[in-house]
């Protein structure tokens, strides 16, 4: 908020400041705020954490499967192991790492560290960098690894 | 949580309808928490993924990985209870879709919690199911 008198000494009145609200709702409208890294940071936690959530069932299904017999267990193997199976534990890895290391720069600010724009704006690429280098590397060790 | 805070704080007793802190304190504790586990979790997938039926219950029956997993679970669904809490008490505004959409999240998290920690505990003690 650069602009916050509303009268100046000359007798000028401004526009008060505005939050960063939809100008008309719903979707497909536009932001009166350009978009931002920082912005797209704040959301995409939120949205790989929703994901988690599905992942989370996911992993409880694996413990379930295993207790229910070697059978159960080889269908939830192959469901896993499909292609559609594939995509989505690829998406769970790239959400797990971005929720993970954006988690932790989470944490840094909660101890009043690094707030200031400029090393906001740079541990948000520095997040998403080590969501997608952490995904690629992890699958490339399980390839190596056979569980692929 | 409320042994987080400080003396003062809970004597003034202020904040978001007066337990927000303990909330807000939980969720950051258990991200604390996750961060080893789920590393660690992340390897024993690739690892399990790797194996089949036979490894997968040898590596559960370990006492170590069977106590890492209930734990990981247990806090899991802790934190992810606390986080879409979150995510409808700020999106959902009509009071009955809010109450059911939380009370169903609870539920999810602890009937899931539950399924997998009970069944992670089976295999620990008396191993696979049968072939």
């Amino acid at each position: 908020m650069t602009d916050a008198p509303q009268n100046t000494a000359k007798g000028i009145r401004r526009e008060p400041p505005v939050s960063p609200h939809l100008m008309t709702g719903g979707f497909g409208s536009p932001l009166l705020w350009r978009w931002h890294i920082t912005m797209w940071t704040s959301i995409l936690h939120r949205a790989t954490g929703v994901a988690l959530y599905v992942g989370a069932l996911i992993a409880a299904a694996w413990a379930v499967a295993l207790a229910e017999g070697p059978e159960r267990y080889a269908q939830f193997k192959e469901l896993l192991g499909s292609p559609v199976g594939k995509v989505v534990m690829f998406g769970l890895t790239l959400s797990y790492f971005y929720h993970l290391a954006n988690g932790v720069r989470h944490l840094v600010w909660d101890t009043g560290h690094a707030l200031d724009v400029k090393s906001a704006n740079a541990s948000a690429a520095l997040v998403l960098a080590f969501a997608l280098a952490a995904t690629v590397s992890v699958w490339g060790i399980a390839a190596m690894a056979g569980a692929i | 949580m409320a042994g987080y805070r400080t003396p003062l704080s809970r004597a003034r007793g202020l904040g978001s309808a007066k337990h927000g802190a303990g909330h807000w304190i939980s969720e950051r504790v258990s991200s604390i928490a996750l961060v080893p586990l789920t590393v660690w979790a992340a390897y024993g997938v690739i690892k399990l993924a790797a194996g089949d039926y036979g490894a997968a219950v040898a590596w559960v029956s370990d006492p170590l990985n069977a106590t890492l997993l209930a734990l990981t679970l247990a806090i899991s669904f802790w934190h992810m209870h606390a986080g879409l809490r979150v995510v409808v008490e700020d999106y959902i505004h009509k009071a009955l879709s809010k109450s059911a959409l939380l009370i169903l999240n609870l539920f999810v998290c602890g009937l899931a919690a539950a399924l997998a920690i009970f069944s992670i505990l089976k295999v620990a003690f008396m191993g696979g199911g049968a072939a």
